[in-house]
């Protein structure tokens, strides 16, 4: 490992936490949404300062070659995040028509309303 | 039975129909005078609001399309607020004959949920191909179910008793083949009677019904997986009112 590639991992993983906590603090990201992204930065950060600990991950759980065991922790963190936001997706979709539900059937009543306070408004 | 036909209000999905509302509503009304009706507009592009309130329905306009599904919950609810009883689905293309409304909620006497079918020996309504296999085996499977005997699952034309109508209020599923399929299933599961009347179908006013094989293939699939989901849906999901 070369000391440009060393110093690249770790800027990189940085970028993402300060991308990450930033967005969290203008509230442009929700909690729930930042913990897997705020965890990969983590890791990255963790594996980019100290290259021994993903030697010693990639052993524990038998990976010959380490950078395997990156890819396959991004690819499963990116499924994840994309499987929660497939479901975020439907319960938003499913509020969404309880809205239009609603606001259907509100309409019906604001239009009897008119029409009965316009009567009102003509016997005066 | 007239005390019923005033507690019943007819629910009529519409979707693009400016063609054909008017005519169903004046239909409707002129076969039973004095029943609700209210116009559900699932989000049409044309003047399908419009006809329906000059034609003397109340109208529900959906913001957008939702889907048969949608629409109908947002009758269901309608009745609720509004102390209605019992539901009737009427399709507003004219394909439902509305003289066959006092048939099917006589039998609300004995039961639930009262399913207008097509292929019950009344009109002329004809289906082939893998179209009507999947109808078929669905009917079978759902007969089974429901312990009734139904030939036509999918039909649109059905009639709800209070239990049914508080039941869909909440739950009626909006996913596509949900409204028939998935509705049947867990109202069943939901310890509702079901039964089915002969109706007589006239031909759709406009539209050709689709003898695409591909098509064909892709609704005889997600007609299985709608059942499939249906079945090992969690009790919790459709439980009504929360605690019951």
């Amino acid at each position: 490992m070369t000391v440009g590639s060393y110093i690249l991992g770790i800027v990189s993983a940085g970028l993402i936490l300060v991308v990450v906590v930033e967005l969290l603090r203008r509230r442009h990201l929700r909690e729930r949404h930042a913990i897997w992204w705020f965890i990969a930065g983590l890791l990255a950060l963790v594996a980019g300062v100290f290259p021994a600990t993903l030697e010693w991950a990639a052993d524990l759980v038998g990976i010959e070659v380490p950078i395997n065991l990156v890819f396959f922790v991004s690819i499963a963190i990116l499924f994840l995040v994309c499987l929660q936001h497939s479901s975020e997706l439907t319960q938003l979709e499913a509020k969404t028509r309880t809205l239009a539900e609603r606001s259907a059937i509100l309409e019906i009543r604001v239009l009897e309303l008119e029409k009965r306070s316009a009567v009102r408004g003509n016997d005066d | 039975m007239s005390s019923r036909l005033g507690s019943t209000l007819i629910v009529m999905p519409a979707f693009n129909e400016e063609a054909s509302v008017g005519d169903v509503i004046r239909e409707v009304f002129a076969k039973m005078p004095g029943v609700g009706v209210l116009v559900v507009d699932d989000g049409s592009s044309d003047d399908t609001t419009r006809v329906a309130r000059a034609a003397g329905a109340r109208v529900a306009t959906l913001p957008f399309n939702l889907g048969v599904g949608g629409a109908m919950r947002t009758g269901f609810r309608y009745a609720i607020e509004n102390g209605y009883d019992n539901v009737v689905q009427i399709d507003s293309d004219g394909q439902h004959d509305p003289s066959s409304v006092p048939a099917l909620l006589a039998e609300l006497d004995s039961a639930d949920l009262v399913l207008g079918a097509r292929f019950a020996g009344e009109g002329g309504y004809v289906v082939r191909g893998p179209r009507w296999w999947a109808m078929k085996s669905l009917a079978v499977i759902l007969s089974r179910t429901s312990r009734a005997t139904l030939t036509d699952a999918t039909s649109g034309y059905r009639a709800s008793g209070p239990r049914a109508v508080a039941l869909f209020a909440e739950h009626y599923p909006a996913e596509y083949l949900g409204d028939t399929i998935e509705a049947l299933v867990i109202a069943s599961r939901s310890g509702l009677r079901i039964k089915q009347v002969a109706v007589s179908m006239r031909p759709r006013a406009g539209g050709i019904p689709s003898h695409n094989p591909f098509r064909s293939a892709a609704y005889l699939g997600r007609a299985a997986m709608a059942l499939v989901f249906a079945f090992t849906r969690p009790p919790s999901t459709y439980r009504v009112g929360g605690s019951a």
